[in-house]
């Protein structure tokens, strides 16, 4: 595929006097045409990654772009050199920078307390607090050392369910940090 | 060669008035391996940009599994699906299996649509502002810095592509990707589409890969099988973006027999000195009329 | 296949188009069935009678590979004289205990003797051609309403596309496994591969399709109850020591090095604290006595045991079965932790539930507290996904997380170092293993984030020194070697993270092997041994893998050979050899103790070693294989679930049989995709999938509204009328009409509709405690359901027409 380079050296009275006597190409070419690029061009980084969707695991191509100041995903598209995919996406693949830059994100931690109608604001600091301090409890007052005499060391207070959208090594630590706490009811959607 | 509204035309960018332009770039959306996933439609409008719909707006159409319903401002591609069930003879001492007498042999045709980038665009012809353009790809696009929506190019569009935004006001229709072009990308449909049933290419490398493709399905026992948009000696001098279709044209919702509704009109009706000022009013325009819409 | 993994199906169409016939059974005409060569609708539920018949149809007309059989498979293996078959024990296996709906698998055992001639009565070949002799296609017309001539089609395809110089590949996805029967779904398949020969050959296999990102990761690093990584069991109370533990897994084979594999998981959870004297910390760890599962997890909840629940980018009350009971569930918690990207049902349970206008629930009276932790998306944190074909693919961080959303890695992390702070002085027998644990990584940037490499480092393992490990074969069992899940040992080798590798596919070989990792060492098709004849020749020229090097003495081929590399074809084993030492150089199952493909399997399945056709859970007719309707092994969960019924009132009150599935444009409970306008417009609004004859029955018009009611909820969807869903007549001269139901919608999102897993119920498959999604019994009827209290009413109306009592978990029970 030839680049635009070419069409900047055209001279304006070439295409007012010459070829396009119509006005309908080169004549009525505007601003915004000549000045046209994908704005992928404009991405100083171009990331590697793969669809969060389906199992097939299409590689996919992250374009950001430094955007008033904030890194900013422009485009997620098909990453041609993948075996399995070559470049190609799904609808739900083709739409995964929706998935990342939607408004309809939660972003701030919510609260809802016992009873209560309606969600409050919570730092993550103090999410973080409060939920540690319930694990501890619950497991320390649902502690089984014994069941029907035999040892088991665990407890049953708590459960678990998540990890196939989840990285490996972020299944790899909730199942470590879940069998330290001797909690065992922990499950995915590979069950479901 | 001579400026000219129909017929077949061997050089659709010089006649347009580029020297040496790059080869006619187009589609061929080979149906036959269409699944209907959409990832056209959301791979476009994805790179376009193009408005979200209100969530209050979406609404199942009960229309098999469209619920896009048709090309328009806000959607470049449409996948179309079409629900049949053809006659077979009926199996020989089986009374069994599927109930009810006649069960035929269903068919479930998907196709996705697009602009067709006719040789002779009638929108183009039609457009009194300039604002459609002939690309040095050969493709049509609406330049939305001029387009003062009109609205003279819906009419006049024989396959009913091309439509005006209504927060906006002006025309919009697919381009090609002519941004990706430019950058030496192919279009974010055809790069998405995971069968490679829309494909993207010098139009005469792609006719004569539909010719094989035609050929294989006739002998496969594909009979219906037939190329629509292909054909430069048709009544739009053959379309930048062409289709493989397995039924009649009228099954998709095509035009059976499209023509470019500028055939008639006197030739040379505008010249090239207007043009390029209806340029320099259009620029203007596209700043005081600009949308305050984020780009999605 | 089109539908839920479009990007894969394109090489089904690159088939095609290469000349390969593609079959497809499913009861909807989908769009895969579109592209396919023929689609044989098939009546949910009768896969083994399906697939049975065709295992017959091989065995009978002698069109089995002959020698990859005796060669490859326990065909040859001769079971005691007290193992009775199904054919002889009325629908049962021996070793039945009604009381416990258990088998016990004494009688199941081989008696270590072979005949290879394969003509012994008892050989596993000959009880295989008995046992699926009543598989006849006239069984499968009157059971699956497939005529004999689709069935002919089928079997004649998969004969001629197997042999030496072809073979034929199976593809399933949960529409074989949830099932209570689902996994001899897979078995059956399982055996006809190996009767062909299409077992551990390129373009043969079975492939599971898998509908999330890293559902295989999170099975092969389990967040499963039963499992530990690499698929060692966890252990139960029973399991008092190490060599206790270890005894529940074989001697021979590649499972014979268990104790390596334990060992290095223990030591680099314990690390220096695991030592030989304390069974490397075995101990630290809580053991299992029964289920554990999701589902009698819920029923705890509802019954107010448990305290605190987490949600990891998942939403059981709208993904779950029988939905309803789960968000009464949630309700009954102490806390709840969501972490997700967007608020989904399962975290606005009190808020917008259909249990509040049902009045089951009351906000004011739920003392749930409810925290929500926005997660980061895949491109904000960097990790590893492990695809469909057990490929490792690393992704990389491309922005940082928005607000206060982070990484699962970083929540868990930083979960684990609180927890670890608040007890550092504990002197509580019960938090050493806490305090033991190695919980030190590498900490990055202003929000601390941890560093996934060194995660993914460990989980690959370090021998002495410090040196990461090269692959599983250099684990030890003294404590000298240490890894997070063996099967992943290698993903680091040489220092470099294999998965992030992205060689293009236009610069290596046809397998690709330089782009990510494959568990186990790199290898892409698993027993890969066996596209070789037993000399180690490949079968033929056409089919080449992997084959014996006779010059330089080695495995080789196309890709990484799943084998001892050096040892021969001629190599026969010792008298008690015990590892890898125990399988000779024909044997390529090696993860099997006797390292051939299971035929029959004695020892591992809770429901027979064969499969059996039982019809499911709920079905609107009996059983015409055996006298036994159901599973006799399927867990049902009685006080909760079900109409465990196939006939009288039953069939009256809910005639038809719903399906449910997904859509292309959606992802699963729709918390991915619902919030998303581009996928959102594309499937608004829920509908149902009914038959031109049913519309007729029931007055349903397309675009309009129905109701389908089942005995656990009743849900409103607009309807499609199509004649891609069919009646099928069964011989009996019954017709079964389908419902088919996407079940992508809830209460939140962009577009909003029904729950569809609210009519499902609780029943699961016995081996791994899959439930039956894909099937059970409905009525439908024109318009929109009921609001508020009149729900209950309704279907407590057809419950009592069915002859149950009224649904369980009311509001008395339902009430915080």
């Amino acid at each position: 595929m030839t680049r635009r380079t070419w069409m900047s050296n055209w001279p304006v009275y070439r295409q007012i006097a010459g070829t396009d006597r119509l006005g309908r190409g080169v004549a009525a070419r505007s601003p915004g045409t000549a000045a046209a690029e994908p704005r992928t061009e404009r991405a100083q980084r171009v990331v590697s990654s793969i669809c969060p969707y389906c199992a097939v695991g299409c590689a996919q191509q992250v374009y950001v772009e430094r955007v008033n100041g904030t890194d900013t995903v422009t485009q997620i598209e098909g990453h041609p050199d993948s075996p399995v995919s070559q470049g190609r996406l799904c609808p739900k693949g083709a739409a995964s920078k929706q998935l990342v830059t939607n408004p309809g994100r939660q972003t701030s931690v919510l609260y809802r307390r016992p009873y209560g109608t309606a969600w409050e604001a919570l730092s993550l600091d103090r999410a973080m607090d409060m939920i540690t301090d319930r694990v501890i409890k619950a497991r320390a007052e649902h502690w089984q050392e014994h069941w029907q005499s035999q040892r088991a060391r665990r407890t049953l207070a708590m459960a678990s369910l998540g990890g196939a959208t989840l990285d490996n090594e972020e299944n790899y630590l909730i199942k470590k940090l879940w069998s330290a706490l001797g909690a065992i009811q922990i499950e995915n959607q590979a069950r479901i | 060669m001579g400026n000219r509204l129909f017929g077949p035309l061997a050089d659709v960018a010089a006649d347009a008035g580029y020297t040496e332009p790059p080869r006619r770039m187009g589609f061929f959306t080979d149906t036959s391996v269409c699944i209907g996933c959409k990832a056209c439609e959301v791979a476009c409008k994805e790179w376009n940009a193009l408005p979200e719909p209100d969530a209050g707006m979406m609404a199942l159409t009960g229309m098999s599994y469209d619920n896009t319903v048709e090309l328009g401002a806000n959607s470049w591609r449409h996948v179309a699906f079409i629900e049949q069930e053809r006659p077979v003879p009926a199996p020989a001492g089986n009374g069994n299996g599927h109930a009810g007498a006649g069960a035929g042999a269903q068919r479930w045709l998907m196709a996705s649509d697009v602009c067709k980038h006719c040789t002779h665009a009638a929108c183009l012809d039609v457009c009194p502002t300039g604002a459609l353009v002939r690309t040095e790809f050969g493709s049509v696009v609406v330049q939305s810095d001029v387009c003062n929506g009109c609205a003279y190019c819906v009419s006049a569009c024989p396959f009913g592509v091309i439509d005006r935004r209504e927060d906006d006001g002006r025309a919009w229709k697919c381009t090609l990707c002519y941004d990706r072009l430019r950058g030496g990308l192919e279009p974010a449909c055809a790069k998405a589409c995971p069968t490679d049933s829309i494909q993207f290419g010098p139009l005469d490398e792609l006719r004569e890969a539909a010719a094989v493709r035609l050929a294989d399905l006739h002998a496969s026992g594909e009979t219906g099988a037939r190329l629509y948009g292909h054909d430069p000696s048709d009544g739009i001098g053959g379309a930048g973006a062409f289709f493989l279709l397995l039924d009649e044209p009228e099954i998709y919702g095509l035009p059976p027999d499209p023509v470019v509704t500028t055939r008639d009109l006197p030739a040379m009706w505008r010249w090239a000195g207007a043009a390029a000022a209806v340029m320099v009013a259009g620029i203007g325009m596209a700043f005081a009329g600009r949308s305050a819409r984020p780009g999605g | 296949m089109a539908e839920c993994h479009p990007v894969a199906f394109g090489w089904v169409v690159e088939a095609k188009r290469r000349g390969a016939t593609v079959l497809h059974l499913d009861p909807r005409f989908t769009r895969t069935s579109a592209l396919a060569d023929h689609h044989i609708p098939v009546r949910v539920g009768g896969d083994i009678v399906l697939l049975g018949a065709l295992v017959n149809h091989v065995l009978s007309g002698r069109h089995e590979f002959r020698e990859y059989v005796s060669a490859y498979t326990n065909a040859a293996d001769i079971l005691p004289e007290d193992f009775t078959d199904t054919e002889d024990g009325a629908g049962l296996f021996s070793g039945y205990d009604p009381g416990s709906r258990r088998y016990d698998n004494t009688t199941w055992q081989p008696t270590g003797e072979r005949d290879e001639t394969l003509e012994h009565p008892r050989c596993v070949f000959q009880v295989l051609k008995r046992h699926f002799a009543r598989y006849t296609p006239e069984l499968v017309e009157a059971v699956c309403g497939v005529s004999r001539q689709d069935f002919a089609l089928l079997a004649d395809a998969l004969v001629a596309g197997s042999g030496r110089e072809r073979t034929t590949v199976w593809v399933y996805a949960v529409g074989w496994t949830q099932h209570t029967t689902g996994v001899q779904h897979i078995r059956t398949a399982a055996i006809l591969q190996l009767l062909l020969g299409n077992m551990g050959r390129p373009g043969g296999g079975i492939m599971a399709l898998r509908g999330h990102a890293s559902i295989q990761g999170s099975t092969d690093i389990p967040t499963l109850f039963d499992l530990l990584p690499g698929y060692l069991p966890m252990p139960r109370v029973e399991d008092d020591s190490l060599k206790a533990y270890l005894t529940r897994l074989p001697d021979t084979g590649f499972w014979g090095l268990k104790d390596a594999y334990t060992v290095s998981l223990l030591k680099a959870w314990f690390g220096d604290a695991a030592t030989a004297e304390n069974d490397y910390c075995l101990d630290y760890l809580p053991r299992l006595s029964g289920d554990h599962g999701t589902y009698s997890t819920v029923l705890d909840m509802i019954e107010g045991k448990v305290s605190g629940y987490f949600l990891w980018g998942q939403n059981p009350a709208v993904g779950s079965a029988g939905s309803r009971l789960q968000r009464l569930g949630l309700a009954k918690l102490d806390w709840l932790v969501v972490r997700d990207l967007a608020l989904i049902e399962s975290a606005t349970f009190w808020q917008d539930s259909n249990e509040i206008a049902t009045g089951e629930l009351d906000p004011t009276r739920c003392a749930t507290e409810v925290f929500f932790l926005p997660a980061a998306a895949h491109v904000e944190k960097e990790g590893s996904f492990t695809n469909t074909q057990r490929m490792l693919q690393w992704h990389d961080k491309a922005v940082d997380p928005p607000g206060d959303a982070r990484s699962d890695l970083w929540f868990i992390y930083h979960l684990g170092k609180r927890i670890r702070a608040k007890l550092a002085g504990s002197t509580d027998d019960r938090d050493r293993p806490l305090l033991d644990l190695t919980w030190t990584y590498p900490e990055e940037g202003e929000d601390a984030e941890p560093n996934a490499e060194a995660v993914l480092r460990e989980v690959n393992g370090y021998g002495p020194g410090g040196r990461l490990l090269n692959g599983f074969t250099e684990l030890a069992a003294d404590g000298s070697t240490s890894c997070g899940a063996w099967i992943y040992s290698g993903c680091f080798a040489g220092g470099v993270n294999q998965t992030a590798r992205r060689k293009p596919h236009t610069e290596q070989s046809w397998v690709a092997p330089e782009w990510g990792w494959a568990w186990p060492a790199n290898r892409r098709i698993l027993y890969n041994r066996a596209s070789a004849d037993p000399q180690g020749r490949p079968w033929s020229e056409k089919k080449a893998y992997v084959w014996w090097d006779e010059q330089a003495s080695q495995w080789t081929g196309h890709d990484v050979p799943d084998f001892e590399r050096a040892k021969p074809p001629g190599f026969r084993p010792e008298r008690g050899a015990s590892g890898p030492a125990a399988l000779a150089g024909t044997d390529p199952f090696i993860m099997l103790a006797d390292g051939r493909g299971h035929l029959f399997v004695p020892s591992g399945l809770a429901d027979g070693p064969l499969p059996a056709h039982y019809e499911p859970a709920e079905s609107p007719v009996r059983n015409s294989v055996y006298g036994q309707d159901d599973s006799p092994v399927s867990k049902l969960y009685p006080d909760h679930a079900i109409t465990h019924d196939q006939v009288g009132g039953h069939s009256a009150a809910y005639p038809c049989v719903v399906t449910t599935y997904r859509l292309t444009e959606h992802h699963t409970a729709g918390g991915m995709s619902r919030t998303l306008s581009r996928l959102s417009e594309l499937q608004p609004e829920l509908f149902c999938e009914i038959s031109p004859a049913l519309a007729a029955d029931r007055g349903l018009e397309n675009g309009g509204w129905a109701t389908i009611i089942t005995a656990r909820s009743a849900i409103e969807a607009r309807v499609l009328v199509t004649r891609r869903v069919r009646p099928l007549r069964l011989s009996d001269g019954s017709v079964i009409h389908h419902v088919g139901l996407p079940y992508h919608w809830g209460t939140a999102g962009l577009v909003r509709g029904d729950t569809v897993n609210d009519l499902l119920p609780f029943a699961v498959d016995p081996n791994v405690l899959i439930q039956e999604s894909k099937v059970a019994t409905c009525q439908i009827v024109a318009g929109r359901r009921p609001r508020g209290p009149a729900l209950t009413v309704l279907v407590n109306e057809h419950r009592r027409a069915a002859g149950l009592g009224d649904l369980p978990g009311g509001p008395e029970r339902g009430n915080g």
